[in-house]
């Protein structure tokens, strides 16, 4: 298969595969743990639930003193990558126009001298952590496959990404069509990992302001 | 070889001056991408050339690619039928008809086993035993099989003969296939583009006159000297893709500052041809220079990679042909999984034996 097959392969029937088992994974998760439903709570809450819960949503994704002291790199790296990979993944023109042509919105992008370096502070981040996670003895263990997987898969759009951007490696059409089908990758195991969080970050952090916010706790 | 005489002895008996010979010759050192210091080096190779008969064989097309071959201006289709090849067989330009056309076929395979070229427009149709285009009689199959198998080599000119075109994309009713699916122990030079560049047609002949041999050739067998680069590497609107600036459509403000057309559905990066350098009509222009964007005609599948004016990062196909049914199956599936773990969630607590503290005393 030459390079321009595969990137048909890619843009066409490879993206619907790999879309359907995104959309269908990512509805079926959420649902699961929406309709699991909760116990009706029969005291009258203190606080009301839903205000404490969105607050928590909020002040959870703002950094707080006490992690950055004990874990320095875990934090800055992490805000890294997140930053660097949704401003790369909203923000590059050819990325706006394949959202325009799902969703029909449109936004202004960044220059591309920008999203390159972007790109390569997500991939630095991501290496880092990597490298911690393999070197701290306490993360190390804790570690699954589960979460090796989740950072192959992230790390993979981006690398080829970078190199299609920069015409290295490969031919341009060749790292396109990778670079298409690791994003393909990352969309199949994206609802059966803890990528999830990307959705369940805000049911979780709501959950939590809200049962404090019925008992009257400060958040 | 149409006649034992070498290029330069038939110049001259023709009356051709050195001048005229060596200009002829520029054009080609040029064409080929060479350096100007190969102009004597390839005067003395095509001095000393033979004339090659070309059968030229139209399959499925639409003869575009002859339309454009006639085109050529440095060198002439002229100057290179009456001078560098002897073109003997050609439906389009021949003046012979019939069972005399044919002949003429069969009497250069039976002359000039193992020397004679064969250039082939248009795609291959097999299903239904090839009867979708027939010849004289004979399927379109059955003639490049007789007439390729004593060639020095074939040149599928255009995307339809090196790749299968148009009447290869989807759902391809005549079964349409390529010469490389057809001939497989031949050499095969793909000249791709629909049409392709006719400059380009020529230099390939050319250097096939002057080397002898098979130009080094990409992983889609397209001399790299031709296609080597992708259009967006040589496209002069390539500094407003660098900075971001693309035309929204074909005639706003951009478009008509010559900013990029990437959105208009330029697919000038995935494509390789040499449309941005060697340009089209003596050299005027090139589809991106006159305002609308490059359709990656020289590439396999063009028809089947979408709209032509969607954008490369863009999908192929409808997303709502699959959308709607996922999130439908996404939602049922998960309506189903849910009432699952209620059920579940349920059973437990129907289940469930309370441990109380007197529970605990008794036992201990
Ligand atoms: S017009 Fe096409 S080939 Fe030219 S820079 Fe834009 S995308 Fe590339």
């Amino acid at each position: 298969m030459s390079g321009i097959e595969l990137l048909n392969w890619a843009r066409g029937p490879g993206l619907q595969i790999a879309g359907a088992v995104f959309v269908i994974g990512v509805i079926v998760r959420l649902a699961a743990i929406l309709l699991l439903g909760r116990k009706t709570d029969l005291s009258r809450p203190r606080e009301g639930a839903m205000w404490p819960g969105l607050r928590t949503v909020l002040t959870r994704s703002i950094p707080d003193a006490g992690t950055f002291r004990r874990s320095p790199l875990v934090f800055i790296a992490g805000y890294v990558f997140h930053l660097g990979f949704l401003l790369t993944l909203l923000f590059y023109a050819p990325h706006i126009l394949l959202l325009k042509s799902v969703t029909g919105l449109e936004w202004p992008g960044l220059p591309v001298s920008l999203i390159d370096v972007l790109a390569v502070l997500s991939i630095t981040a991501l290496v880092a952590l990597f490298i911690n996670r393999l070197i701290d003895p306490v993360r190390r263990h804790l570690s699954r496959c589960g979460d090796w997987l989740a950072l192959l898969v992230t790390v993979l759009p981006l690398v080829t990404g970078y190199l299609a951007l920069n015409r290295m490696l490969l031919p341009y059409t060749d790292m396109l069509a990778w670079h298409i089908l690791s994003v393909e990758l990352l969309l199949v195991v994206f609802p059966f990992s803890k990528l999830m969080h990307t959705f369940s970050f805000v049911l979780a952090r709501w959950y939590n302001g809200a049962i404090a916010g019925r008992k009257g706790v400060q958040v | 070889m149409a006649d034992n005489e070498t290029l330069g002895e038939q110049l001259r008996r023709q009356g051709i001056s050195r001048r005229s010979f060596l200009k002829f010759c520029a054009a080609t050192t040029s064409l080929m991408a060479l350096p100007p210091t190969m102009v004597s080096a390839v005067a003395a190779a095509l001095e000393k050339a033979r004339r090659p008969s070309v059968i030229w064989l139209s399959f499925q097309e639409c003869t575009g690619c002859t339309e454009s071959l006639t085109r050529s201006h440095s060198p002439t289709l002229e100057s290179l039928i009456f001078g560098a090849i002897s073109l003997d067989y050609h439906h389009t330009l021949q003046a012979c008809a019939g069972h005399f056309a044919e002949h003429l076929r069969t009497e250069v395979i039976d002359k000039h086993p193992g020397e004679y070229l064969v250039l082939v427009d248009g795609s291959i149709p097999t299903r239904d035993d090839g009867v979708y285009s027939t010849i004289a009689g004979m399927t379109n199959v059955q003639i490049l099989e007789e007439t390729a198998a004593q060639a020095a080599a074939v040149i599928a000119v255009g995307t339809c003969a090196a790749f299968g075109g148009l009447p290869h994309a989807d759902p391809n009713p005549t079964g349409a296939v390529p010469v490389s699916d057809i001939i497989t122990d031949k050499p095969i030079i793909n000249v791709s583009g629909c049409p392709p560049i006719p400059t380009v047609i020529t230099g390939v002949l050319a250097h096939y006159l002057t080397f002898g041999g098979i130009p080094e050739l990409d992983e889609l067998g397209r001399p790299l000297m031709f296609y080597g680069d992708s259009i967006h590497d040589r496209c002069y609107r390539r500094p407003f893709y660098d900075k971001g600036l693309f035309a929204k459509t074909f005639d706003d403000a951009g478009a008509r500052d010559g900013w990029c057309l990437y959105e208009l559905g330029c697919k000038g990066p995935t494509t390789h041809n040499a449309c941005a350098t060697v340009k089209w009509n003596e050299g005027t222009s090139f589809p991106i220079e006159s305002g609308h964007p490059c359709l990656g005609c020289s590439e396999p599948d063009f028809w089947d990679a979408g709209s032509f004016y969607n954008p490369l990062s863009a999908p192929i196909g409808d997303s709502s042909d699959w959308a709607a049914p996922a999130i439908a199956a996404g939602a049922a599936a998960g309506a189903a999984l849910g009432l699952y773990g209620r059920r579940h969630k349920a059973d437990a607590e129907a289940r469930r034996e309370p441990l109380t503290a007197r529970d605990l005393e008794d036992k201990s």
